[in-house]
């Protein structure tokens, strides 16, 4: 009876995960709703997006999660604590929000080592300065060159010119009623206008509205060099719509025009409201606000909402939870034989896969550019082929092997991708170099599917070796299986790596007039593709058999990790993006991993469980 | 005799030797990769891929032994290989088609990237607005160009490579009336002005270089040329018959460190010296009108570097203006010039230039490759489809 419901009960374990993290963004009622503001789009790092990405992409840098727990336990969701710090700064202040891992940090601040990570604005005030020489030191050091706590000490400045950057975007940190402030700054308008015109013709003027004038444009300036946010849309029929500003260098605007922009009293009277707990206002003007960006700006606004939506909903976090479902399922399938777990653990994977491609075609949709773009959608993409390929695999040959594969890469790519979003934006703008969108389709997509094709080979060749060794479940018949399954992929992934760096040779020749530049990166794909030819040679020539081809797979992981993540670590070339200390012993431990289990793989066929006559 | 010849053969066209000579180029890479953290891109180049061997210094003599077979030596090999084994095993069936073509496409890959490597040249061109260049500049190689000025309507110019330079010696030719002897040549130098801490004997007798001197200092390895190439010459008039030798005009020294030429006057002309970049001349000219440097809006991101040129070829009556950005570079004449950089505040540009004969080569190889990859794929699907059907999987 059980056994015929587990389909069923599988899927429905799946579904649930999925409807209890569906929550699209929207606020209790009766609060303020940070929810609707959250949607505004802003322009920041030189692309549009809401201020709820702004919030949690800034509290990822500065605080290393996306969330905040406070010292009584409360939890602080990004878009609240930005609002804090762009309206109520010395509350914002006090949140132990500043993450410090190395203690030669804290020894610049005399202060011992300590058992917390987190510090707050307030505690590291006294220290701005200290903290600015340091970081301003540790620059002029080269980025591979650089000690943990040069590189610690740069992180912390960092965040601390980004925290204060936010702070100073849409009202200065300490104004108490902005849109009174604005409205006074008006009024004096005309009078200090014409007192300038008059200095500056040489005539008599009112020297105390002239100073008063200056003032103001001081006071506004300041706030337009400190914005990290441009607020303010264009005026309308602009003829360029990417010339955004921000709330100081609009109200500088106001100098010829005599008006504030709606949008800054907006802002304005937002802060005030959310800084005097008038929650009616708040939500009235927040509301207004948005109504007015869907008339001016349509399509950022749109974008903005889907955006906010898109963070709320959290496809890739939803996939890797699904996918973690779905090798149980496989797991308990291999432990029990009951068919029916291995087939609700492939449409579990299939909803995975729909979850994970919503995630990835909203992403391509928010940039307007194919799926690859940086590091972190490399991960992402080679997650989604692997699980496509394994799929494949297992509707041919349903053993559950390309399920457990297509679930297990696919959710440590996602970890990986996690791990990645730490260093803030993950949909940045592309430097100019990478700004084409044919060949970031073509060449970076075939490569990054050869990755997904390698590592699923390497995949394959872990449960080769691992069951063979280590169980009696391996017959003759399921090690044939498993190593034609692994030819097969490891043929698509010659295929795809040689067609892709061929493609990236064209690319550098429509470029820069050099077809091969032997660049790391470009080391890197070649020797995938070396690696799949030798390979190859050595089956077709009958040098290696089912073991040796798993050896020779496994190996394969380590090549394409190397390709994939090690050439990043040379901080050299046009490819790489800076050296990422923290991945590397990561890095270290999977190649180290990968070379134990071909030593393990190279024990005697007689010793290893599998294979052995009954 | 002819069993020895035979046996030779086969083994150039083994698989075996296949497979050696791709683990072999596998480590090769990887080393080559590994070696750019210090040796930087263009080193590693010269010393891995494009040389018979890679040599390992050994003691302090200068003394080196070679330690791996380099990339041109694998790839010559290579090449070999695969051109035997398609003679030894080529037969004419339609299964094989998809992989012959695959490998034909392969041998002219690897025959065009040797090629490349021997005869393609890299160089730059720097314009500031406005200015007009007719010839491009090489990065790494020098030249002493000694430059008769007594023509009002032309200089002419004697260019030395600095290959000759370093060799030393005295060098002589026809368009100049007198010898020059290379003392000392720099591959790398600093020029010290001689009221300044650390300076030693003046480096010449003549110009400024009795005003400075010279200490060599090791060659720096970094993918930016930062060398600072120097040499002290001596200029010695022919010696009239009789004489054995004449007297120096005296020493000077030239130095890619001094900003300005120098002149000296001989046989009642006037003569200048200088060291420079090394320079390709070309039938055409490139004037640059504007650089543009875009970056995303309150960022520093570039988003696009442009140059507006004009490029004017009397020979071929073209004068017209050209966009160079980001992924379009302009081809003419079998130069590439593309988009390499900027200087002077975002005002002037740097565009880099390659002249490759054997351009061609990967795209017929890649056209070759892709129809055989179709090929096989298509052959290989029809006959897995056929086995399919014949019979079924048990699945």
């Amino acid at each position: 009876m059980l056994k015929r419901h587990l389909f069923w009960i599988g899927i429905l374990i799946g579904l649930a995960w999925l409807a209890s993290n569906t929550r699209l963004p929207k606020s209790a009622p009766g609060d303020f709703d940070i929810a609707t503001f959250g949607k505004t789009p802003v322009l920041a790092d030189g692309r549009l997006k809401p201020l709820d990405t702004v919030a949690r992409t800034s509290l990822v840098i500065i605080h290393g999660k996306q969330t905040l727990r406070l010292d009584n336990g409360e939890t602080i969701e990004p878009m609240r604590w930005l609002t804090d710090a762009m309206f109520k700064s010395p509350v914002a202040d006090s949140y132990r929000v500043f993450v410090i891992n190395n203690p030669d940090v804290l020894g610049v601040f005399g202060w011992p080592q300590a058992q917390r990570k987190y510090y707050s604005f307030a505690e590291l005030s006294p220290f701005l300065q200290k903290i600015d020489e340091q970081g301003q030191k540790a620059e002029a050091v080269e980025s591979s060159q650089r000690s943990h706590f040069q590189t610690a000490i740069i992180n912390l400045r960092n965040a601390l010119i980004l925290y204060q950057g936010l702070k100073n975007s849409v009202a200065p940190e300490e104004a108490d009623h902005f849109a009174n402030e604005i409205a006074a700054y008006l009024n004096q308008l005309p009078a200090g206008v014409a007192a300038t015109r008059a200095r500056e013709k040489g005539q008599p003027y009112d020297k105390e509205k002239f100073d008063t004038m200056g003032q103001w444009v001081n006071r506004y300036q300041t706030l337009s060099d400190s914005a990290t946010l441009l607020a303010v849309p264009p005026a309308a029929g602009s003829p360029n719509q990417q010339e955004w500003l921000s709330v100081g260098a609009s109200l500088l605007q106001a100098i010829s025009s005599g008006r504030a922009n709606p949008v800054v009293k907006a802002y304005a009277l937002i802060g005030d409201a959310y800084r005097g707990r008038d929650v009616s206002l708040f939500n009235q003007e927040a509301q207004d606000l948005s109504q007015w960006m869907q008339l001016r700006e349509p399509r950022a606004s749109g974008n903005a909402a889907f955006e906010s939506a898109f963070n709320q909903l959290a496809p890739f976090y939803q996939a890797m939870g699904l996918y973690v479902l779905a090798f149980l399922l496989v797991a308990a399938f291999w432990l029990s034989g009951n068919r029916s777990l291995n087939r609700a653990a492939f449409y579990l994977l299939l909803l995975a896969l729909a979850v994970h491609t919503f995630g990835l075609g909203a992403r391509m949709y928010l940039q307007g550019r194919p799926p690859v773009t940086n590091l972190y959608s490399s991960a992402i993409f080679i997650g989604w082929g692997t699980v496509i390929i394994g799929l494949v695999l297992e509707r041919i040959y349903r053993d559950g092997m390309g399920s457990a594969c297509a679930s297990l890469i696919g959710f440590i790519t996602l970890v990986i991708a996690q791990h990645l979003a730490e260093s803030g934006d993950t949909m940045e703008m592309l430097q100019a170099v990478l700004d084409t969108n044919i060949w970031l389709a073509t060449h970076v997509v075939c490569i990054t599917i050869g990755y997904s094709a390698m590592f699923l080979a390497g995949m394959l060749a872990i449960f080769y070796v691992v069951r063979g060794v280590f169980t009696r479940t391996m017959d003759r018949e399921a090690g044939q299986s498993l190593a034609r399954m692994t030819y097969g992929v490891i043929c698509f992934a010659t295929l795809f790596s040689f067609v892709g760096t061929v493609l990236g040779g064209i690319w550098a020749d429509q470029s820069w007039g050099r077809f091969w530049g032997w660049d790391p990166k470009e080391n890197g794909a070649l020797l995938i593709v070396l690696w799949c030819a030798l390979i190859l040679h050595a089956r077709w020539g009958g040098y290696i058999r089912q073991r040796g081809l798993m050896v020779m797979a496994l190996f394969g992981n380590v090549i394409t990790s190397f390709s994939w993540f090690g050439v990043n670590m040379l901080g050299i070339g046009l490819h790489s993006y800076g050296f990422m200390e923290k991945a590397f012993p990561w890095l270290v431990g999977f190649i180290a991993s990968q070379v134990a289990l071909m030593a393990i793989a190279a024990v005697p066929l007689r010793r290893w469980r599998s294979f052995q006559p009954a | 005799m002819k069993e020895n010849l035979r046996q030779c053969f086969d083994f150039i066209s083994s698989l075996k030797l296949t497979i050696f000579l791709l683990a072999a180029s596998l480590v090769l890479v990887f080393a080559g990769t590994i070696a750019q953290v210090h040796l930087g891109v263009d080193e590693v180049q010269k010393q891995y891929f494009q040389s018979m061997w890679v040599w390992c210094p050994v003691g302090s003599q200068g003394l080196r032994i070679p330690i791996y077979p380099g990339g041109h030596l694998l790839g010559a090999i290579l090449l070999v290989n695969l051109v035997s084994a398609h003679l030894r095993r080529f037969r004419w069936t339609w299964r094989k088609l998809g992989i012959h073509f695959i490998h034909a496409g392969l041998v002219i890959m690897l025959a065009g990237g040797l090629f490349t490597d021997l005869f393609s040249v890299e160089s730059y061109t720097r314009l500031g607005p406005g200015e007009a260049k007719n010839y491009s500049e090489d990065s790494r190689k020098t030249e002493l160009a000694v430059i008769d000025e007594s023509n009002k309507d032309y200089d002419q110019v004697t260019a030395i490579p600095d290959a000759i330079l370093r060799k030393g010696g005295t060098i002589e030719h026809a368009s100049l009336p007198f010898r020059i002897v290379v003392g000392h040549f720099y591959d790398n130098s600093q020029v010290t002005m001689m009221d300044q801490p650390g300076a030693g004997q003046p480096a010449a007798t003549q110009g400024i270089g009795a005003q400075v001197s010279v200490s060599p200092l090791p060659v720096a390895a970094s993918q930016e040329s930062d060398n600072v190439v120097s040499a002290v010459i001596e200029i010695v008039p022919q010696p009239q018959p009789g004489e054995a030798t004449a007297m120096p005009l005296g020493s000077w020294l030239v130095s890619e460190a001094l900003g300005a030429p120098q002149q000296f006057a001989y046989g009642g002309r006037t003569w200048r010296l200088e060291l420079r970049p090394r320079r390709y001349y070309t039938p055409y000219t490139l004037t640059l009108q504007k650089f543009t440097h875009q970056r995303y809006a309150g960022t520093d991101i570039a988003k696009n570097y442009a140059s507006l040129v004009t490029l004017i070829d009397p020979s071929r009556s073209e004068n017209r203006d050209v966009l160079i950005y980001m992924n379009h570079p302009l081809r003419y004449r079998g130069e590439t010039f593309y988009q390499s950089g900027f200087d002077k505040n975002d005002t002037a540009t740097i565009l880099q230039s390659v002249h490759n004969p054997t351009f061609l080569a990967p795209y017929v190889a890649c056209a070759i490759v892709g129809a055989g990859l179709l090929l096989q794929f298509a052959l290989q699907y029809g006959g897995f489809s056929r086995r399919h059907k014949s019979a079924p999987a048990s699945c």
